[in-house]
């Protein structure tokens, strides 16, 4: 083909790949921007962290302040179980509820309603959820507890998994459905064998993300879990955690206090890093 | 409109739908339709889009029922029964009536659960003969020597054109009477369509086979009976070779011969 262009569409042409690379200059510029402070902020975290990091942190307890050794071993078990569990309770109930949304309720009023409220409780700040708590079970039973800190962080992962149960079962095509219906399946089988496990992957995801949020979560614990000093399975008292421990420790004057935050931080970080990766490769493209 | 469309048959009809009226809210998409389809024969659903066939098609198993909005009136009788009126449960007419859809629809599973999925919702059978029986239906379908030695992968690794053939052999599983096809070719090429074709030729020596195509070539090549619809008319219904080499009515003539459509 021949390139023979007239003066004016040259001129344009010219135009339009200026443009061109202005456009992708400022976006680019952009996203450096935006990757600049995430890579210092991991970089920073890494290298504060790795320095407080030692075998100690992993066995010994909550120090005194200026104390020789010292741990996060009660801070790492109280977040993990108040996590855990909270993550336990969240899930198979936002999950439900993502699917009433989805599936039965879609135009009906109450849908609606659902998904509105649901709405705001995804976009409440986190403390206004701890003073809930607060005010419902810490108050009424008269002392600070883990169980308190589990309902606090539940009720943040429920509307995340709501939120990404119905959003990713609406993903699933109608033809997809109707085939099931055709076979003459029950609705409670095909969403329960067909549509939800196509929407398998996403939904995992969005448990995993609620998972990584809460797991940093600070406002919620204070007000519910506090802390405690010591090595504590027990729900029904203040439990150590991991974020209030970090707040705590990183606005003391103390400098082992401080190493102790940094190694906290590093460890959170790394956590939900590793779990981001291990959601990618786990849900990769099966079936 | 006169609608008077010469419906009789020779042999037997195994679907009889008698003054068939559809509505999409208050939108009438189908208007008195009259129809006999015949048993073990492939009947073809044709004409342009909108006018009523695939609506017409998913009235056969209440595919309707699905979205609130939509509903049927009349009576499509299978064996002395209104499918619109039974009180059976639909899960049993749709076992009877099994529907193949335009896009490859393979549930997330390996290639022998997604066979085996509409059998054990009706059967429970020993291992043995499940194997059996999910042989038997990719055999049917033509599909058993591709995928003889991968059942256990996924059904959604098969191309375009052995999805729909997976498609085929589930709905076949559940030993259907009557098998509705919604335009089964169409994200296909022009070879897995020829498979698919060739595979609805020895379907109607079981079942009764409705097809629904936008290919009048389709309809031509692989069906014996074919009704032209237009704007929820049934316009003209009889043998396919009559309708397509003397049609009877002027609309038909010039939808086949590209006219018009």
């Amino acid at each position: 083909m021949s390139m023979t262009l007239t003066p004016q569409r040259l001129a344009k042409s010219r135009r339009r790949k200026a443009v061109n690379a202005v456009a992708l200059s400022l976006s680019m510029a952009a996203m450096a921007f935006g990757l600049f402070w995430l890579i210092w902020i991991l970089i920073e975290t890494f290298r504060l962290g790795l320095g407080g990091l030692a075998w100690t942190v992993f066995t010994e307890m909550t120090p005194a302040p200026q104390a020789e050794t010292g741990g996060l071993a009660n801070a790492i078990l109280g977040s993990l179980l108040m996590v855990s569990l909270a993550t336990l309770i969240g899930t198979p109930i936002g999950i439900m509820a993502g699917v009433y949304l989805a599936e039965y309720g879609q135009k009906t009023w109450l849908g609606s309603a659902t998904r509105f409220i649901n709405d705001i409780l995804l976009s409440a700040p986190s403390i206004v959820i701890g003073l809930f708590i607060y005010a419902v079970v810490v108050a009424r039973m008269r002392t600070y507890s883990g169980f308190a800190g589990i309902l606090a962080l539940a009720l943040i992962v429920i509307p995340v998994v709501i939120r990404t149960t119905e959003n990713m079962l609406t993903l699933i095509p109608n033809a997809l459905r109707e085939a099931a219906y055709a076979l003459g399946t029950p609705k409670w089988k095909v969403i329960s064998t067909v549509t939800l496990k196509s929407a398998r992957a996403g939904v995992m995801t969005g448990v995993l993300l609620a998972f990584a949020r809460i797991s940093g979560e600070t406002a919620p614990l204070l007000f519910t879990a506090l802390s405690n000093q010591f090595w504590s399975t027990n729900l029904g008292a203040p439990m150590a955690n991991l974020p209030v421990t970090i707040f705590k420790f990183a606005m003391s004057p103390y400098e082992n206090w401080q190493h102790l935050a940094w190694a906290g931080v590093f460890l959170i970080t790394l956590g939900v890093l590793l779990l981001n990766i291990m959601a990618r490769v786990f849900f990769r493209n099966k079936h | 409109m006169d609608t008077k469309v010469d419906t009789t048959l020779t042999g037997q009809a195994k679907l009889s739908v008698r003054d068939l009226n559809f509505y999409y809210g208050a939108f009438h998409a189908l208007k008195h339709i009259n129809l006999e389809i015949p048993a073990k024969k492939v009947t073809a659903f044709i004409g342009p889009s909108g006018c009523g066939k695939s609506t017409l098609l998913r009235t056969f198993n209440r595919m309707f029922e699905l979205y609130p909005e939509q509903h049927a009136e009349g009576e499509i009788m299978i064996d002395g029964e209104n499918i619109l009126k039974s009180k059976q449960d639909v899960s049993l007419i749709r076992a009877k009536i099994g529907m193949v859809f335009q896009k490859p629809t393979p549930f997330p599973m390996s290639i022998y659960d997604n066979i085996a999925f509409g059998v054990r919702l009706f059967e429970t059978l020993p291992r043995v003969e499940m194997d059996e029986r999910v042989e038997w239906a990719l055999k049917k379908a033509a599909l058993w020597n591709e995928v003889r030695d991968k059942l256990n992968q996924s059904g959604s690794g098969l191309s375009g054109g052995q999805q729909q053939r997976l498609c085929i052999a589930r709905g076949i599983a559940i030993k259907p009477e009557v098998l509705l096809l919604d335009e089964p070719c169409s994200a296909l090429d022009p070879i897995s369509t020829g498979k698919i074709e060739e595979l609805i030729h020895e379907l109607k020596n079981d079942y009764t086979v409705v097809i629904v195509t936008h290919n009048m070539q389709q309809a031509a090549r692989c069906s014996d009976y074919t009704a032209y619809m237009y704007l929820g008319d049934l316009i003209e219904f009889g043998p396919t070779s009559e309708l397509f080499m003397k049609p009877k009515k002027k609309d038909t003539e010039d939808y086949i011969t590209g006219r018009f459509g």
